[in-house]
This record gives structure tokens, sequence and C-alpha cells, in this order.
């Protein structure tokens, strides 16, 4: 892999977000939106019921700025692709002496810059608005950001290989393919509540043990190793499968011809 | 047949063949570019110019046959080949949410160029679109997009360059400078160039060599000025309009026109 390809792909990535203050804005107003309705909520629940379950506030508010780290990360692999689709640049990218792993680490790198711009503005309005320290979770916070991000970029990769594989016309996969996982994977509630049939499917996606994890470590201020050992292993296998199929889809398109399509849409 | 042409060859295909769903667009399609030659893919439209040119890029597989650029196997030496190659087409432009100067220092970073600000500038002047540098790509006209293009493609001195109808969209003055310029960096650098457009005056101001398509198979091969010759049509472009109508060289008349 050669790094100073994947500086330059970030640089055109960094060139088109500081260019266009709009995509900073999209950046931090849905998350925003999202921490003020649970936020809300969360209050609400509180004041009316007269039992003593102060946690659900930061449970809910906590899962809700986990998921955005999941979120955002895949979001920057396959929002990126998208921006290349969108500009008709992907030709100049494949026919440029760009790897494959170049061009996904570009991706993942602007996952990471997008998750350090969200992750800040919903730290700050938690504590502002909720009162919520999401620092409660102390240096646990690490691994559950990393398994986060290691797995929105797996699913950032499958995204970007569903598109490339039927291009444009499924392009709102990019938003769609995190929230088809979201309710299995256990982000405002434990893997308990789901049908016994669904666990096991849920314990077999890495961000089910952090969101486990992350409830555990708010309840009792630590937790067992084995859930982040866990979601460590199947991220790695996953970020496997999903280089995977995006490899394959590629070559399916460079046998196919679908490839020269995305510089005519 | 004895090779007289000793230069070294950049580009060449073997029997290359691209079938979509049973039809072929590409037909044991062969040929040779050899360096500071300037070689025009000529054939109406779906005579299966793209098809090979997108061969030749790597962005479509070839159902059998091969394709070798500097001597080695593209399959196997794609990056390799690519760090060596450079591309524009009028139909491929560059993102058009950033600056003239942001697009082609991301590409002269990406293909590694020594002094990129210094080379930007160079290449700006060149093509006489250096007013534009600071300009947002996506409100050139259609002829400052295509030098803007040319610039990208000029960037790392290719010594292989496939250039798609690069004055399909300019003026006649503009695109007389052009193939000045692409004439220029030819001669100067002894480039190999692969050229495509449906402009005969173009061809026959360019082209060192020409080759015919017509429904993926070579129909034709030599200068410009042989092929006329050859046939029983004033100019280049009647031989054009000529095969697109007839394909068939044989019921056309003319015989033998690849040598």
């Amino acid at each position: 892999m050669n790094l100073r390809i994947v500086n330059a792909l970030l640089l055109r990535y960094v060139f088109l977000y500081t260019r266009s203050p709009v995509r900073l804005v999209e950046m931090v107003f849905w998350p925003i939106v999202d921490l003020l309705v649970w936020g809300f909520l969360t209050v609400y629940l509180r004041q009316s019921t007269s039992g003593d379950f102060p946690q659900f506030i930061t449970f809910l508010l906590g899962g809700m700025i986990l998921w955005d780290i999941l979120f955002r990360a895949q979001q920057g692999v396959a929002i990126s692709f998208l921006e290349d689709v969108w500009t008709r640049n992907l030709l100049n990218i494949f026919v440029a002496p760009v790897r494959s792993v170049e061009y996904l680490s570009a991706t993942f790198a602007v996952g990471v810059l997008r998750i350090c711009v969200t992750a800040v503005a919903l730290v700050v309005i938690g504590w502002l608005a909720y009162s919520f320290n999401v620092f409660v979770m102390r240096w646990w916070l690490i691994p559950f950001f990393l398994n986060l991000m290691l797995f929105g970029w797996s699913l950032g990769m499958i995204s970007t290989a569903l598109i490339l594989r039927w291009g444009q016309a499924a392009e709102s996969l990019a938003w769609a393919v995190p929230f088809f996982i979201q309710p299995v994977v256990a982000v405002f509630y434990p893997v308990s509540v789901l049908p016994a049939w669904l666990q096991p499917v849920a314990l077999a996606l890495p961000a089910t043990h952090i969101f486990e994890g992350m409830r555990e470590v708010m309840r009792t201020g630590s937790m067992s190793w084995a859930p982040l050992c866990w979601a460590f292993a199947l991220n790695l296998v996953y970020l496997a499968l999903a280089g995977g199929f995006f490899v394959w889809i590629l070559n399916y398109t460079r046998r196919r011809g679908l490839l020269t399509k995305f510089s005519t849409q | 047949m004895l090779e007289t042409d000793t230069r070294e060859t950049l580009l060449e295909a073997i029997e290359l063949t691209r079938e979509f769903d049973g039809v072929k667009a590409l037909d044991r399609f062969s040929f040779k570019l050899r360096r500071g030659e300037i070689l025009g893919l000529l054939g109406a439209n779906g005579a299966g110019k793209t098809t090979a040119m997108n061969c030749l890029l790597g962005l479509t597989l070839p159902s059998s046959g091969q394709l070798f650029a500097f001597g080695k196997a593209l399959h196997s030496h794609r990056i390799e080949i690519l760090q060596r190659c450079n591309f524009s087409s009028s139909y491929a432009s560059l993102p058009g949410n950033l600056k003239v100067w942001q697009n082609l220092l991301v590409f002269a970073r990406i293909y590694g160029v020594p002094h990129p600000k210094q080379k930007i500038a160079s290449l700006l002047e060149m093509l006489e679109v250096g007013h534009l540098r600071n300009r947002v790509t996506g409100e050139l006209s259609a002829g400052e997009s295509t030098r803007v293009n040319l610039c990208k493609a000029f960037l790392n001195d290719p010594e292989l360059l496939m250039l798609d109808e690069p004055t399909a969209s300019l003026d006649p003055d503009i695109a007389d400078k052009v193939r000045k310029v692409v004439r220029r960096v030819q001669r100067e650098r002894a480039i190999g160039i692969l050229y495509t457009s449906h402009n005969m005056r173009d061809i026959e101001e360019v082209c060192d060599r020409v080759i015919f398509l017509h429904k993926g198979r070579i129909v034709a091969e030599g200068t410009p000025g042989d092929i006329v010759k050859r046939s029983t049509e004033q100019s280049l472009e009647n031989v054009f309009i000529k095969i697109a109508r007839s394909g068939d060289l044989e019921d056309a008349g003319d015989k033998a026109l690849t040598p």
C-alpha cells in the first residue's frame, strides 16, 4: 500500500469538505437532531416514572452516541465513494495507479474525520443539554470506538460493493445498510429482549458485544474482556469478508464491463 | 511478416475479444503502438473503439486475448503500467466541485509528481488556461474543461497516453492549439499516443497511423494517406463513411486495406 496515494485521495475529500460548509453541517445536523429527540424522550421517561431507573438516560444516550460512531464510519466509506460517482470522477480514479486497498483506506480515513467532528458535537451537546458525560465509560470508550469504527468500515465496504454492482439506482443503500442491522445489534436494549432465535444472529455481529459492554460499564463501571475480544475477533472476520466481497464485486464489474457506466451516469 | 519498425512497443493487443451477452464488441483485435507514434482508432459509433479503450485501460476485462504494455501483461502489472500512462476523455470530467488547482494537485500527488505546483502551473500555461487556476471546475466551459483534463493527462509525463476525442467540444481555434500541443509533446518526449476522434481533420493532422474498426474488427490499417490512396475515395472522411455504411470492404470494392 502506498501512503502517498492514500494521502492524495484523502486530500481530495478534505478539499471537498472545506470548500463546502454545507457538508460539515450535514455531518452534525442529523446526529444532533437524534440526540435531542432521544434526550428529551429519556427526560420524559425519567420524569413520568416514579421508579428508580435513572440509567435509562445514560443507556439511551450512550447507545445513540456509540451508534453514530458506527454509522459515521460506514458513511465515510459509502458517501466518499458516492461523491466520486456523483462527480463522475471514478473513471479518473480507476485509470490512475490506485489500488483498491489505497482507495478504501482513504475512505476509512474520511470516516475517522467524520467521527471526530460528529463525536465532539454529540459529546458537548450531550453534556450541556442532558448533563450526560460520555466519559463515564472512561478508557473503555477507546475499544468501543475502535470496534464500532471497524464494523462501520465493513458495512461501508459492503454498501459500496452493492452500489458498484447495481449502480446509482442502489445508492440509497449507502444510508440503509446500517439500519438493516440496527434492530439486531441491541443498541438501545439488551440482547435478552430479542427472540431466542434471533439472539445468536445478534451475537454474531461485533457491534452487539460493544453495546452490551457499554451497558455493563455504565451499570458497574467495568466489564469483562470477553465481549471485547469477541467483538475484535468478529471485526477481523467481517473486515476480511467485506474486503473480499468488495474486490470480488470490483472484478465482477470489470468482467461485465459495468465499471464504465459510472462515468456516464 | 518481417517486422521493420524497431521502435519499442509500448502497447500490444493480441487477439483481443470482448463479448457482451453473446455480441462481440471486439473481435480478435490485434495491434501494436510504438514509442513516438500516434495511432488513431477510428470507427462509427458502436464500432468497438470505446470497448477497446476500456480494455486497454483495465476498466473492462477482455473475454479472451492478451494485453501488454511496456512488455508486461496488463492484468498482472496494472498499477506499474498505469503509473506510466495517462488518459483524457471529453466524457470523463474532473470533479466539478473542486477548484482547478485542487483537482490537479490531487492527481499530481497520486502520480507522485515532483514539484507538483510548478508542474501544474507550467501545464496550465502550455494549454493556455493559466487564468482558470482558481476557478471551480464545474463552472468551466466544455472547451476549458477539456484543456484542464489534458493538463491532468500530461501531469505524470506519461510514456503512453490515451486520448478519447480530445477535441470533441472545442472550437476550431482551440482544437488547432490542442492538436499542436499533442504533437509537440509527442515529438519532444517520444511518447506513444492512442487517439480516437470522429474528426478526420484531427486524424490526418495528428496521427501517424490509423486503424479502422467495424463491428469490433479491424477493417483497415495504415497511414491516413495510404488508406485514402488505396481506396477509391477522395478523402479519409469518405473512407470513414464508406466503412461505417458498408462495413464489408470487399463489397465496397476496396481490397487489401489491411496490410
